[in-house]
């Protein structure tokens, strides 16, 4: 498609409506920027107390005893809660959106360190944090298990006593008390039999390491029931309050109507805040024992150790192909560590989530995925990061593979892809595992990139330092997402189908009010919107506010996660408003006493073709809604639409990459990153630049730094900030950013999602980029992160630091 | 992240803080708090006592007398870094003070504190091996003198008593025929060393007279890398030679292994940390 024209890039100035296209600054930088946010933590209520975790210290124990005496006696604490307490309340154990129960306060036993054990309620999080440590908690230790690969030998030790002997899981039939499921897609028997006879076949083991998105806000609520009117209100650091407001409503037994959760300003939520924790449901306990507003706000190692982690996917990748590299069949294996309670929140029916998109941007005859999910002495969680559930994993195994293809047979890697893309003309494409891509133009894509670069020239100069010795490499990836979960016939959360939902109001003077199902966390929901609704109804967007995140006000959503809100609540925007625009139209045809077939919009008016002068503009028109309107029409002007998504959408790039590596340290510099992204018709041009540059570096700390290990004994290692690596600006490449627009073709306006696709993009890029600073010395793949010392130990086994003195 | 209950005294002069430091049972000194508070805040410290020494006027302050340069032990890692008379006479302290941590740190931190901390990943302590510096320290007893060489060691280990203060720190400046090399590895701003390496070259005409060898990180505290001096000293420096002092650094270390790297890793890191601090020595000795 057309790349880089103007109408997509206007400047705020120039578009007095301020719509789709209008690189306008965002709405809610004013108060971002002075401080006037209004976070979880930020809220203060007459009364409330402070909850804090009593943690475990093991990552897998029996609890012999508890004690909370000498923390009672403490002044200023009001309660002490166990697992004991919770249970004639039947709340000791919770759903996961996963199909699994996952316990709120450690039953019995301990299954991962840090785990939640007691509750303290104290008037103070000073007073709550020294009772904790006067709880005793008296442990006996057991085997640990904390590699996923010997979940499933014979003599593993048992993580899940509750679950003995229950073999039919949520998912499939489990084959060892450590299984959680089996998922498959696609054509086992035809896979291998093109496997068989391939000419080439290439095979490549991957670890996808246990990261965490470490937003700048961690999790917390205040959780305030209002005993005299049975009234439960919880200000909640959530993705997805609606979801939310129905597990609470199901679990507490409180109906639906009197639990009001609302999510405020959200700092940063990547996946990590879209599940149910155990602090939120304790601290809504304790207000409903306690009949005060209850506190909790986790600290950043409690976050890193225990909220939601991202992928822990132990991958193979594997691809028959002919003599030229033209693919013929490709198949994947996975081993999904899920920690100790399942508790991903993927659409229900795919326990993967959409791993089945592995077969990338690549024309693949035949494919078949195999997913193999099991327990281990570590957080829950799967459900992050920055991420379309699981997406960055399956583009990560099927790029690193055609990299190792292209190898294999001594084919450029951007050549190997050139040859194996799905051509423009090919779209709506059917994938082997099932999906239907639909709309696409990766060469496009690629070749610009190509050029922009000069990677015939970097290539050329890669040529000259092999020969002197120094390493340098071109990572390169062109990957496809899959966002906008999604379709009710095969989305749900919890039984309830993946729309979004929005609510438009066109006041009287022609301003407006729309409140949608999603939640904003960053992303700037309510510049976008806005500026949506601005260009359907042609009222500037700065007179349009936007309200997410409050269950009482908001229409029913499924929240903000998985570049959903563009694609689905972007969607129920652009119908809502274009149902009002239908009104509108028949009161313009109204005041001007014409038939509504007469009239043109344009811009912000109808006008009578033909006749020029004679038009409404919408704010006369908002006028007479309330007042002058076609007899038997209901006054007002307003509308709602619950969007279900017919597909998901694809936004698809090209990332290229340049790396030098310092072979006496290990040290990488990125020296160039260019990434193109296409995300359809680009709504906000600055918005989506910076969410580009937010995913980026996003991508650039995983891949080179950020990794949660565990040791033997499965003490959580790097859980705080001086080792968990987060970029600052000095560490973080310069980035080059560009696009092509190919609209989505069953979106009402086009859009895409767009703020998942940096990091997914460049996460294998990185890796490319790396394992080809070597790729001439016969390394196909390296695992993440390529943080200097892991460099290094590769450097020095392939004998390359040794000096000549 | 909070630390447990403690009581908190601002002490208006060295002798007012020494008193209390004998006085209240396991007192602590704070200095900028950038050691002292996390190790509070994850109660891996507990002192129930703390005598902030923020507003004493004697440990502040930077000057030359002669060819010693004075430096008072509140003097903040900023307050290094603009330092124009350390610009000028100490660059070494300068450049090893840009690398120490992040801005809000180096507000915040002082060269006392990061000295008597005793974590070997400070990186003033090598600094100080380096510069063979000599520390004022005050006690009940009044004022002595102690020469960094042989004052860490071991982890939160050094040569001072529990009721005495670092008053301040001298250096020489630095001579026409002397250079400094300063190189520190690390994973990221506000990261600890995974090595580094303070160097102090003297030439005389073509030969190394006299070279320190400061190494941070590699051993339980700072250490001077004494045989690779002892190789290079009174030697006309070339690759060869560096090479040889590398081993001789490898061998001279024994760190930890942690996430930062194996205990092989941060022993070549320390190497080639060497490696490049005397080749910009050299260099600037020469020029
Ligand atoms: C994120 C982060 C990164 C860091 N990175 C680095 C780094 O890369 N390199 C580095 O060197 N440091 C680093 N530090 C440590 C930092 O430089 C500290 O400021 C320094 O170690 C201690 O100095 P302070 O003034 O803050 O001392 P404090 O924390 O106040 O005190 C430290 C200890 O020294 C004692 N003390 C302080 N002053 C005196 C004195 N005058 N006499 C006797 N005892 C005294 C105190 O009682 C206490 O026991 C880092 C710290 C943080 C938080």
């Amino acid at each position: 498609m057309d790349n880089a024209n103007d109408a997509n890039n206007a400047p705020e100035q120039d578009d007095p409506i301020k719509g789709v296209g209008c690189a306008r600054k965002r709405k809610e930088d004013a108060r971002f920027i002075q401080g006037k946010g209004n976070y979880v933590d930020d809220i203060k209520m007459p009364g409330m107390l402070f909850a804090d975790m009593v943690r475990s210290p093991y990552a897998h124990a029996r609890i012999k005893s508890i004690n909370k005496e000498k923390a009672l006696a403490l002044p200023g604490v009001h309660a002490v809660l166990t697992a004991d307490d919770l249970k004639p309340l039947n709340l000791h154990w919770m759903p996961t959106l996963a199909g699994d129960v996952q316990a709120v306060l450690a039953d019995e036993k301990v299954h991962f360190q840090y785990q939640e054990v007691a509750v303290v309620v104290a008037d103070n999080r000073y007073i709550a944090a020294d009772a904790i440590e006067l709880v005793e908690v008296e442990y006996e230790e057991l085997p640990v298990l904390v590699d996923a690969h010997k979940a499933m030998d014979d003599d593993a030790p048992i993580l899940r006593e509750d679950l003995v002997g229950k073999m039919d899981g949520a998912h499939s039939k489990r084959v060892h008390d450590n299984h959680i499921f089996n998922w498959q897609a696609g054509d086992k028997d035809a896979t291998d039999r093109v496997f068989e006879q391939a000419e080439v076949t290439v095979k490549q083991d991957m670890y996808y390491p246990r990261v965490h998105p470490s937003p700048l806000e961690t999790c917390g609520c205040v959780a305030s029931f209002d005993k005299v009117n049975e009234h439960l209100t919880v200000y909640i650091t959530s993705q997805a309050p609606h979801v939310v407001r129905t597990v609470v409503s199901m679990l507490s037994g409180i109906p639906e109507s009197k639990v009001r959760i609302v999510s405020p300003d959200i700092g940063g939520g990547f996946g990590n805040k879209v599940g149910v924790y155990p602090g939120y449901v304790v601290s809504i306990v304790a207000s409903i024992v306690l009949g005060v507003p209850v506190k909790w706000v986790e600290n950043r190692m409690e976050h890193l150790s225990t909220t939601a982690f991202a992928r822990d996917y132990h991958m193979t990748g594997e691809i028959a192909a002919d003599s030229d590299g033209r693919i013929k069949a490709l198949r994947v294996n996975v081993l999904a560590d899920h920690g100790a309670f399942d508790a991903c929140a993927d659409p229900s029916k795919f326990p993967a989530g959409l791993m089945h998109i592995c077969t990338g941007s690549y024309d693949v005859p035949v494919a078949h995925l195999n997913v193999d999910g099991v327990y281990t002495n570590k957080a829950p969680g799967g459900v992050a990061y920055r991420c379309s559930f699981r997406v960055t994993e399956a583009v990560y195994v099927i790029e690193r593979t055609m990299d190792v293809l292209a190898q294999k047979l001594g084919i450029d890697k951007a050549e190997i892809r050139r040859r194996n893309f799905i051509k423009a003309e090919q779209f709506p494409y059917q994938t082997a595992l099932g999906w239907e891509i639909d709309s696409g133009d990766y060469h496009t894509a690629l070749e610009k990139v190509l050029e922009a670069c000069d990677y015939e020239g970097l290539r050329r100069e890669q040529q000259e330092k092999r020969e002197k010795g120094e390493l340098m490499g071109i990572g390169l990836v062109t990957f496809t997402e899959i966002v906008g979960a999604g379709p009710t016939r095969n989305c749900d959360i919890l039984g309830v189908g993946m729309f979004d939902s929005a609510e438009i109001r066109v006041h009287p003077t022609g301003s407006v009010i729309a409140r949608m199902g999603t939640i904003t966390q960053g992303q700037g929901h309510q510049t976008t919107y806005a500026q949506i609704i601005a260009s359907e109804l042609g009222i500037p967007s700065d007179e349009i506010s936007i309200e997410e995140g409050d269950t009482d006000t908001a229409p029913y959503g499924l929240g903000t996660y998985g570049s959903r809100s563009t694609p689905v609540g972007g969607a129920a925007t652009a119908v809502a408003a274009r149902k009002i625009r239908a009104k509108a139209q028949k009161i313009a045809a109204h005041l001007l006493e014409v038939s509504e077939q007469d009239l043109e919009w344009d811009v912000d008016r109808f006008k009578v073709k033909g006749v020029p002068g004679q038009e409404k503009t919408m704010k006369e028109i908002a006028w007479a809604a309330y007042n002058d309107r076609p007899e038997g029409m209901e006054p007002g002007l307003e509308a709602v639409d619950y969007y279900d998504p017919p597909n998901f959408t694809y936004p698809f790039g090209t990332y290229l990459c340049v790396v030098d590596i310092d072979k006496y340290t290990g040290v990488t510099k990125v020296r160039r990153f260019y990434a193109l992204d296409d995300c359809g018709t680009r709504i906000n041009p600055m918005i989506i630049e910076g969410q580009i540059h937010g995913g980026l570096n996003e991508g650039f700390a995983v891949a080179m730094g950020q990794e949660l290990p565990f040791d033997e004994q499965g003490n959580i290692l790097g859980n705080t900030l001086m080792d968990y690596f987060i970029p600052t600006f000095v560490e973080t490449p310069k980035w080059e950013t560009d696009y092509t627009v190919t609209p989505s073709p069953h979106h009402p306006i086009g859009a895409k999602g767009v703020a998942e696709s940096p990091h997914v993009g460049s996460i294998p890029t990185f890796t490319s980029a790396i394992v080809d600073a070597f790729s001439h010395l016969g390394t196909t793949h390296l695992d993440m992160p390529h943080n200097a010392f892991r460099l290094w130990q590769h450097i020095r086994e392939l004998g390359l630091d040794k000096r000549t003195g | 992240m909070i630390t447990s209950q403690f009581q908190y005294h601002k002490a208006s002069s060295i002798e007012d803080a020494i008193q209390k430091l004998q006085n209240e049972e396991d007192a602590k000194l704070l200095a900028g708090g950038h050691s002292l508070l996390p190790m509070m805040k994850l109660r891996f410290a507990e002192p129930p006592y703390l005598i902030d020494i923020n507003d004493i006027p004697e440990l502040q302050g930077i000057d030359l007398q002669g060819d010693t340069i004075r430096i008072g032990a509140m003097t903040t890692e900023n307050e290094l870094i603009a330092s124009e008379i350390l610009q000028q006479h100490c660059p070494l302290l300068v450049e090893a003070a840009k690398l120490v941590a992040d801005p809000q740190v180096r507000n915040r931190g002082t060269i006392g504190g990061d000295i008597v901390h005793g974590d070997p990943g400070n990186d003033h302590p090598a600094v100080m091996l380096a510069l063979d510096a000599n520390f004022i320290i005050q006690g009940p007893d009044g004022k002595r003198e102690q020469p960094a060489n042989g004052f860490f060691l071991g982890t939160y280990w050094n040569e001072i008593a529990e009721d005495e203060i670092l008053v301040a720190i001298e250096v020489k400046a630095q001579k026409d025929n002397q250079g400094f090399g300063y190189h520190k590895l690390k994973r990221k701003t506000g990261d600890y060393a995974v090595a580094g390496s303070p160097v102090m070259l003297t030439l005389d005409g073509d030969k190394c007279s006299d070279i320190r060898i400061g190494l941070t990180n590699v051993a339980p505290m700072a250490i001077r890398a004494t045989e690779a001096e002892n190789l290079l000293k009174g030697q006309e420096i070339d690759s060869a030679l560096i090479e040889k002092a590398a081993e001789q650094v490898i061998a001279a270390c024994e760190p930890a292994e942690d996430l930062r790297g194996s205990s092989e890793y941060k022993s070549h890191m320390a190497a080639e940390m060497v490696r490049r601090s005397i080749q910009d020595a050299l260099q600037r000795a020469r020029s």
